[in-house]
């Protein structure tokens, strides 16, 4: 097997995106939001075209800020049918996010001579060629240090996210599990509904042009679920969505190189393995996890029905 | 920008436009009675989902079609075929995309992971195995899997005649099944756990439902594209649900609107070039939303803040009117006495019957003024006309008839009862008040049972 200098940075690059979607994720699964990502990503596709668009450059700065106004515009749609509209959440965010790639794909084919989008490469992320489009971050100090982009977007995203939680910690918590304790509080509910929005969106968009869609949606979703069946501490929940992202990045790129040299397979999608690594955890921890999985919730209940057959109710001792 | 094409403007003619709406080509026939049957089918299950607030059940489910596409076409290459066998590879989608969303169940009804995080799970797990699996496949050597990804974008432009008629009948099947099903799944969409108590496979139908979805989302998928699909399963729905609140209309009418944006989002886009049908589609239905969202006549936007604005004013009469009576009547020096119906109330005393300010008491009175309800009033006191007054001692008799009610009733304290009887008096209905009436035996006005002069009312 051949582990080159590439590996790593993309290792490295999953790791990151792993991180950064672990902790709006957290929040999207313990408010029954967790399709949020889903909606967000299919929605750019407008907000890609438009940039382009109004701009004329490919520029990913333009690109990126385009995308993540629409990803923000596609939580306060669906905000706004579901208060007004009295439409249960997922509804409306199934009705915005169709409507908005529909817009973009009738913008992409009307001016089709002159953008070149690749649906495939939206859906599926190339994180394989992460490593190959490199940029100097710290060209300003005279270090002629080079560093895939991805890493640099996705560094400073974890670092922007990290600090956010630190910041709000009590107010996130607080009104993710109690929004009308936390309005008495005098904490403003709807600002953290719409600063979490806001860093799904950001983390999202930048995610997904590195990795692509499926696997922010994976990374968002499926480690925060996972430590969700492991814990009941917030925090503990957090660290662990974090550590199963990691894992995942690490134990699926690891895969895609091993299994074609194993079995003779051919070259697999890093992205997809990823996706699958991370739903193992997911399927383990359903099995096997203390409180909530399937073999805690069987030893849990054995002491129980012993002591029932012990302890006979009958009307005599009564 | 894009109206402006000349391209586009030369191409547009009556002779196209009649072609189209009369469904003379037969490529344009298949394109679009397809997308409306699926319209149709998908708007009827689509209401049924959405009641059971599982509408992006359709989007899992289709991402969780591709491992099971993949592998029905690796298994149709290992017996030697070239993998274009239709209801071979539909079947593989189908199988995979209905076990993911019974995972959805499962995880729902035995972990603690609700709807939403699983179907998120679904969603991206079976979709990155299908990706991986898709590569697999297009490494393999001798086959051919160019056009397998157009099952996930839809080709509905290029439909085999083959394909219209199993897309057609099974269309048709799956509408027909809904409605031979519909007490079944109206009881499972509003009281699960009734259903379960009257002895009803709870699981067994809720997994029916999803099969009719997968089956929905399988054929529509390959026709129309994945988005279009989900769309299609949403918003005829939800734009439906504006107008009635009867689940039978509602199936009707989504299935309908369904039909009416697949048929007219598909004949557009064959009208003009360079409008992917899908999308078309996709955006007739959400205009159809928006527009119901806004006007529709059971729970649109407009519909209910109009209804707010009329009881809200009916309420603000009602307190002007019975202030002004209970005002009269402590001027009054005998309680009991009839008094002088149109003699003038000071304004102040009005202001301080309630907690409202000069600034509202005006405003009622200026509406009251338009309804005919005041003989004349200035800045310092006004007086009721006839009709007023007649108004107002009915107002007051409700008011008082409900209190007493519930004094007697429902043991409330004489000095709590004002503020219970003020949020229920505006709803009485004459044949309520006609019984409390009877219960208590009184005709005309009775005394307030509580002292009138009162601290500030909330």
């Amino acid at each position: 097997m051949t582990w080159y200098t590439m590996d790593t940075w993309i290792v490295v690059v999953g790791a990151l995106a792993g991180i950064a979607c672990a902790i709006p994720g957290c929040f999207l699964v313990l408010r029954q939001m967790s399709m949020m990502g889903d909606a967000i990503s299919h929605a750019v596709l407008p907000g890609l075209a438009l940039a382009f668009l109004i701009t004329g450059s490919r520029a990913s700065v333009t690109m990126f800020i385009g995308a993540a106004l629409i990803g923000l515009l596609t939580a306060v749609f669906t905000q706004w049918i579901s208060s007004w509209g009295k439409v249960e959440r997922g509804a409306s965010m199934g009705i915005v996010f169709t409507t908005l790639f529909a817009v973009g794909l009738l913008l992409i084919v009307q001016a089709a001579h002159h953008v070149e989008l690749d649906p495939g490469c939206v859906l599926y992320g190339a994180l394989e060629l992460t490593p190959l489009d490199t940029v100097t971050p710290l060209f300003w100090l005279g270090l002629g240090w080079e560093t895939p982009r991805a890493f640099v977007v996705l560094g400073i995203i974890t670092l922007v996210n990290l600090a956010l939680l630190l910041l709000f910690y009590k107010e996130f918590k607080i009104s993710s599990f109690d929004p009308n304790l936390a309005t008495t509080l005098g904490i403003n509910a709807q600002k953290m509904h719409y600063l979490l929005m806001s860093m799904v969106a950001v983390t999202t968009v930048a995610a997904f042009e590195a990795v692509g869609s499926i696997l922010v949606i994976a990374l968002l979703i499926v480690p925060a679920a996972t430590a969700y069946l492991l814990t009941d501490r917030l925090s503990t929940m957090l660290l662990l969505g974090g550590g199963f992202g990691v894992l995942a990045a690490a134990m699926g790129h690891f895969l895609a190189v091993w299994l074609p040299e194993v079995h003779g397979l051919p070259d697999v999608s890093s992205a997809g393995l990823v996706a699958v690594t991370s739903g193992i955890f997911f399927a383990a921890a359903v099995l096997l996890a203390p409180r909530y999985g399937m073999l805690g919730k069987f030893l849990n209940r054995r002491p129980l029905k012993k002591h029932k057959a012990a302890t006979p109710l009958s009307p005599e001792k009564t | 920008m894009f109206f402006g094409d000349p391209i586009l403007l030369a191409t547009f003619s009556w002779e196209i436009f009649r072609e189209v709406l009369f469904l003379q080509e037969y490529n344009t026939r298949t394109v679009v009675t397809s997308t409306s049957l699926l319209g149709i089918s998908a708007g009827m299950v689509g209401s049924f989902l959405l009641l059971r607030k599982r509408s992006l059940m359709g989007d899992a489910l289709s991402h969780a079609c591709l491992p099971g596409l993949v592998i029905a076409f690796l298994v149709l290459v290992l017996f030697g075929g070239t993998g274009r066998n239709l209801p071979i590879l539909l079947l593989g989608a189908g199988a995979t995309g209905l076990f993911g969303s019974a995972m959805v169940l499962w995880l729902r009804n035995h972990t603690r992971i609700k709807d939403d995080a699983g179907m998120g799970i679904v969603l991206s797990v079976f979709f990155g195995a299908g990706v991986v699996l898709l590569n697999i496949a297009q490494k393999m050597p001798g086959t051919r899997t160019a056009g397998l990804e157009s099952f996930i974008y839809g080709q509905a432009a290029a439909m085999m005649r083959a394909d219209f008629i199993l897309l057609s009948v099974l269309a048709v099947a799956i509408t027909l099944w809904c409605l031979a099903l519909k007490k079944e799944f109206t009881l499972l969409c509003f009281d699960e756990n009734f259903a379960r108590s009257l002895g009803w496979p709870v699981q067994r139908l809720d997994l029916f439902l999803l099969l009719l979805i997968a089956a929905v989302t399988v054929v529509g998928m390959q026709a129309v594209g994945l988005i279009l699909i989900i769309a299609f399963l949403i918003i005829p729905a939800a734009a439906a649900r504006f107008w009635t609140d009867n689940l039978g209309r509602m199936l009707f009418l989504s299935a309908f609107i369904g039909g009416i944006s697949g048929w007219v989002g598909a004949s557009l886009s064959s009208l003009l070039p360079r409008l992917p049908a899908g999308a078309i589609v996709v955006l007739v239905a959400s205009s159809i939303f928006i527009f119901s969202l806004l006007f529709g006549s059971a729970r649109g936007i407009v519909r209910r803040n109009l209804d707010q604005l009329r009881l809200r004013r009916k309420i603000g009469r009602q307190h002007l009117l019975r202030a002004v009576y209970e005002t009269l009547e402590q001027m009054s020096p005998t309680p009991d006495d009839p008094f002088p119906r149109n003699r003038p109330v000071p304004l102040e005393r009005i202001v301080a019957q309630r907690s409202w300010t000069r600034q509202d008491v005006r405003k009622l009175l200026r509406r009251a003024e338009r309804e005919d309800h005041l003989h004349e009033w200035n800045e310092r006191e006004l007086s009721l006309s006839e009709s007023g007054f007649g108004e107002a001692s009915r107002i007051t008799r409700n008011h008082r008839l409900w209190e007493i009610f519930m004094i007697t009733h429902a043991d409330i304290a004489p000095s709590h009862v004002d503020r219970d009887a003020d949020s229920v008096e505006h709803l009485l209905s004459p044949e309520m008040v006609r019984e409390l009436e009877e219960k208590l035996g009184l005709q005309n006005i009775p005394a307030s049972p509580h002292p009138l002069t009162r601290e500030v009312h909330p």
